[in-house]
């Protein structure tokens, strides 16, 4: 009896601390989404639920252009990173063991380095090549971060695979381009599309490398919010952060919860 | 042969967009404006408002740190001893806002912490006398713990997944209770979680110059701020490196302690 009451207390006390840190970790995000719908401008006063600071947000051409151009960054650098990432993870996991960790080394620099040196270090690098700071030079800094985080979600895949079938098809007549993209791509293509996601995901995220290799002129979402944050914040920005928040949680339910296929 | 090929255009990329970039940051840092060497911009870490600065940010930084710590371990311990997998739901809820905008979830922050913010308005609604809240250094380690969580929650959580339970209850078995399990089992085998979730919270928190800047105000200036504005304002280029060059060091300390305690990598995030 007293066994099970103390389990019991512990239980609640177990769930008591879940609920605290859930509340923690979304109240302020629910509090954002809540002000998204107040009519009145006032952060304390509820003035009615209204829809306008969307139409706002829909109606701006600033918004809609970082916006665009956050999306067009993020597509285009995950895609290139993931055809420069997979190629570099299927020759990696081909080599012996130095060059193995010698390059893995190298790849795991952007992800371990603080993003401001990452971002510093980018901006100096463009302007002694003289490349002038613009759509180019995010792209090109976001296609950098992205790779590292490719190679990493191909290469368990590609250590799954099993060398013998690439083989099999080889002998079968199968040139090496072909046999590639028949028998071992199918094998990695879970890696090759979470790697996809997750680099697409990084690249909306990030603030910190755009915001020191934009130069003037343009902006992603992320340097806009910092800019408008720093003139004093506007109700349409809680409505794009809604909107954020809520094609995050789809866009990981779909990489987290889609139907994996079974070996 | 033909397969090493493949890693051409990524060896080509690292070299110019990593490699090369980083040398940069090493030769501004140790050279003057005319291109001659000098130590002057590493060693103006030394002077009374750069010093300031980086103990400002060690000490905010380290706070947050073992302030993540101590939230998000027994957070992962329950999760571990509630058997909740890594597919679950209930484990998704604590990494989802890892993904959120990191400059939205700060700016929820200032939203709750403002003069006229969220806090204050249901304080004065209480009648009870509004806080200066924002623009504090609280508020700078609340932005941190808050923003940096999840990046403790997670390798922890995986390591801790990892133990086999066969292990704690052959412990129970020779008699041991709750808190020596914990503390000669569990805590031994999940330091390579630990380490990585400090480093991972550690090092962006010491860098940081968003959260500062958005909900420290103008007034408190951490490292990153210093650097932030010899790049953007001040554009003394070889400052900046240098101080670049400081915080690097606090970056290699962190890497260090990854290779040496996490050395299979048990506790990253992917």
């Amino acid at each position: 009896m007293i066994n099970r009451k103390t389990a019991f207390i512990k239980r609640f006390i177990q769930d008591f601390y879940l609920v605290l840190i859930v509340v923690f970790l979304y109240a302020p995000i629910a509090t954002m989404t809540v002000l998204s719908f107040n009519n009145s401008k006032s952060r304390t006063q509820w003035g009615g639920f209204t829809t306008k600071w969307y139409t706002e947000l829909f109606s701006s051409s600033t918004i809609m252009d970082a916006l665009y151009t956050t999306l067009l960054i993020a597509f285009v650098s995950s895609l290139i990173a993931v055809i420069i990432g997979t190629a570099a993870a299927i020759a990696i996991n081909s080599m012996k063991p130095f060059p193995r960790s010698l390059l893995m080394g190298i790849t795991n620099i952007p992800m371990l380095n603080a993003d401001i040196v990452t971002g510093i270090s980018l901006m100096l690098a463009f302007i002694a090549f003289g490349i002038s700071l613009g759509f180019k030079t995010i792209l090109i800094a976001h296609i950098t971060f992205n790779i590292p985080y490719v190679i990493l979600s191909v290469m368990p895949k590609l250590k799954q695979t099993d060398k013998s079938t690439y083989e099999a098809a080889m002998d079968l007549g199968a040139t090496s381009v072909s046999a590639f993209f028949k028998v071992v791509f199918p094998d990695i293509l879970p890696g090759v599309l979470s790697g996809f996601l997750l680099a697409f995901t990084m690249s909306l995220d990030d603030f910190i490398i755009t915001h020191f290799t934009k130069g003037a002129g343009i902006n992603t979402l992320s340097t806009l919010i910092y800019s408008e944050v720093r003139r004093g914040i506007k109700p349409s920005m809680y409505a794009l952060s809604t909107i954020i928040f809520l094609t995050v949680l789809v866009l990981l339910l779909i990489t987290n919860f889609a139907p994996k296929r079974k070996k | 042969m033909n397969k090493k090929l493949l890693s051409g255009p990524y060896l080509m990329w690292m070299i110019g967009f990593i490699l090369i970039p980083l040398a940069l940051i090493v030769f501004y840092g140790l050279t003057d404006k005319s291109g001659a060497f000098t130590l002057s911009n590493v060693l103006s870490i030394s002077t009374e408002e750069h010093a300031k600065a980086l103990w400002l940010s060690l000490g905010l930084s380290l706070l947050s740190t073992v302030l993540c710590l101590l939230l998000a371990y027994p957070l992962a311990m329950i999760l571990r001893t509630r058997g909740m997998g890594q597919g679950s739901f209930i484990v998704f809820i604590f990494i989802l806002p890892m993904w959120m905008n990191f400059l939205l979830r700060t700016l929820a922050w200032q939203t709750l912490l403002e003069k006229n913010g969220v806090i204050n308005g249901i304080l004065s609604t209480l009648h009870l006398p509004n806080q200066g809240l924002i623009n504090t250094p609280g508020a700078i380690i609340l932005g941190m713990v808050y923003n940096f969580l999840p990046f403790m929650v997670l390798p922890i959580y995986n390591v801790l997944m990892k133990i086999d339970d066969n292990v704690v209850n052959a412990a129970r078995d020779l008699g041991a209770n709750s808190l020596q399990v914990l503390i000669r089992i569990l805590l031994p085998l999940s330091i390579p979680g630990i380490v990585s979730g400090i480093t991972m919270v550690f090092v962006p928190a010491l860098t940081t110059f968003v959260i500062s800047n958005i909900l420290g105000g103008s007034k408190i200036l951490l490292i990153g701020n210093v650097i932030e504005q010899e790049f953007t304002k001040g554009s003394n280029w070889n400052l900046g490196s240098g101080l670049s060059l400081v915080l690097m060091i606090f970056i290699l300390i962190s890497m260090a302690l990854i290779a040496k305690y996490d050395k299979n990598g048990e506790g990253t995030v992917l």
